[in-house]
């Protein structure tokens, strides 16, 4: 029992893909422990996004292992859904479904996927969208709400699930500087109740405060692993310091 | 001037001496047809003989009865209420598989679409007559169906397909139609599908959604709210295209109508009274579409 819950929640080892002849990830290794956060960076293009995708297999690798909570993700394998329960995911441009109310937004995950009944659904969702502080906008439709908003739904409906990992694939690059805040808030709430978070994300204010080590990836590789507080003050490699730059220079 | 005064009235549109003008030549050239027929043709107008063929008194209870032409919309309406709903099932289904990642499933929905669209109705229709109706239906002991079992002579089976004994030849006009209009429709699912962005899909693997229920609450209902213009569209051309399915003897409106013009010799008659009769049902019919997209743009567009 401690074997299981001392192994780590996610680990990558040897993975690669390919876009045609187009290398986009090439010899990830990478573990994530229980209770880890982890913020990727790199420049556009460098695979960050790729990377987190392949771990609930919206994108397929083709070459290494993955592994989730002990269990082999493979391509086209069977259950992939199982697998997918157990890792919430946040898009950049938060995905909700427009065409249901919010509330319902929640809820069709536990009652289609967990076997809920919908009232108790109902009482779960809720709870989630008082943490996101967004409970009184329950009975709208998406399109009527704020980007900023409409992330924290976006949140709310991953956490629903219940899973065990929180994938954020650049949550605030669509947002309006001012809705921002109001997101990040939210996540690092969620850090704090001590969920398991890889969060690609520019946001370094963010991944100082949050992060346990930051992953710096460019062209498809990881060029550099450390704390927030080394890597901003002092990285280790050049292409590292070179984004760096480009990040504070406006 | 404040600020709380109303706005200006917007102008009123008005006809303009132009449109008069316009409205003058359509109703000049509409004119000359009537006159045409009156004074040259020397046409002798009797609507009664073919309004006969709507209704007729029932000599033995001396009631009023349909007759011919009004059986024959009868049937036309059975056609299109079982047509749609069966050329929407095959279409759900083919429109689906036109987008699936089976290449199976894309090569036999493709191949079903272009044969379909690529031969004349007509001549499909013919085919499909002759060598499936002709072949299978024996096969399959629907050519003789017994008209006494408790299954089919009763109120429901004659209210919803019409003469018992008529049933296999209806079956056969409402396959055919059917299979054709499906192929159309095929074409709109798949483009209503491929319309839905693709962060729909990645949201809903994302909560774990099988690919079923990934299909039923996230997809077809974003997908059917943006084709049923062009849904409406097809179906009423369905209502329309039935009038062939008269060539295979289905006794339709348009099959009823020969005979009621053949039989009365007059044609014009005939054929004004049963083009009133379509326009009617199609027109109810893209009335009745018309507000099932009000109702569902309501929803989207809050």
């Amino acid at each position: 029992m401690t074997e299981t819950s001392e192994r780590p929640l996610v680990e990558i080892s040897g993975l690669c893909k390919w876009y045609g002849e187009f290398s986009a990830l090439y010899d990830i290794n990478m573990n994530v422990a229980r209770g880890e956060k982890v913020v990727i960076c790199g420049p556009s293009g460098s695979g960050k996004s790729t990377l987190i995708r392949c771990i609930n297999q919206l994108e397929e690798h083709q070459q290494g292992t993955l592994l989730v909570d002990g269990k082999e993700v493979r391509p086209g394998m069977k259950g992939i859904e199982q697998i997918r329960r157990d890792v919430g995911m946040v898009f950049q441009s938060f995905n909700l479904f427009p065409h249901m109310t919010v509330l319902d937004n929640l809820v069709l995950g536990p009652v289609r996927n967990l076997g809920m009944s919908r009232t108790k659904a109902r009482e779960l969702a809720m709870g989630y969208l008082e943490k996101v502080r967004i409970a009184e906008q329950a009975g709208k439709y998406p399109p009527q709400l704020s980007g900023g908003q409409q992330q924290r739904v976006a949140i709310a409906r991953a956490l629903c699930m219940q899973p065990k990992i929180m994938l954020f694939d650049e949550p605030t690059s669509a947002l309006d500087p001012e809705m921002i805040a109001g997101v990040l808030d939210v996540m690092e709430a969620l850090a704090r109740d001590g969920m398991t978070m890889i969060v690609v994300t520019h946001e370094m204010g963010f991944a100082r405060r949050v992060a346990d080590r930051v992953v710096f990836m460019d062209e498809g590789e990881i060029v550099e692993v450390a704390t927030p507080e080394e890597f901003f003050t002092a990285p280790k490699t050049d292409r590292a310091a070179q984004f760096l730059s480009q990040l504070l220079a406006h | 001037m404040t600020r709380r005064a109303p706005p200006p009235a917007p102008p009123r549109r008005r006809l303009t001496v132009v449109d008069w003008l316009l409205f003058a030549l359509v109703a000049a050239a509409l004119g000359y047809v009537v006159w045409r027929v009156n004074a040259v043709l020397v046409y002798n107008w009797e609507w009664h003989r073919v309004l006969r063929f709507v209704v007729r008194v029932d000599a033995e209870t001396g009631q009023w009865v349909a007759n011919l032409l009004l059986q024959g919309l009868f049937t036309t309406i059975r056609l299109a209420f079982w047509g749609t709903i069966l050329a929407a099932i095959i279409g759900l289904i083919m429109g689906y598989w036109r987008t699936c990642n089976s290449l199976a499933l894309r090569i036999i929905s493709r191949t079903y679409v272009e044969l379909i669209r690529n031969i004349p109705p007509l001549i499909f229709i013919f085919i499909f007559y002759f060598f499936i109706a002709s072949q299978v239906f024996p096969a399959l002991g629907l050519n003789n169906i017994n008209t006494s079992s408790p299954w089919v002579d009763n109120a429901f089976f004659r209210f919803a397909f019409g003469d018992p004994r008529l049933f296999s030849n209806f079956l056969s006009g409402l396959i055919c139609l059917a299979l054709f209009e499906a192929a159309y429709i095929t074409e709109i699912v798949r483009a209503g599908i491929q319309s839905v962005k693709k962060g729909q899909w990645e949201a809903g693997r994302a909560i774990g959604l099988s690919r079923f229920n990934l299909l039923r609450d996230i997809i077809f209902p974003q997908a059917i709210r943006k084709i049923l213009p062009p849904l409406a569209g097809q179906f009423i051309t369905l209502i329309k295209d039935s009038a062939i399915i008269s060539l295979i003897s289905v006794q339709e409106l348009t099959f009823l109508a020969t005979e009621v013009a053949a039989s009365t010799t007059k044609v014009f008659e005939t054929w004004i009274l049963v083009g009133a009769m379509y326009f009617a049902l199609c027109y109810f019919f893209a009335f009745v579409f018309a507000r099932l997209e009000v109702r569902a743009g309501r929803s989207t567009n809050r």
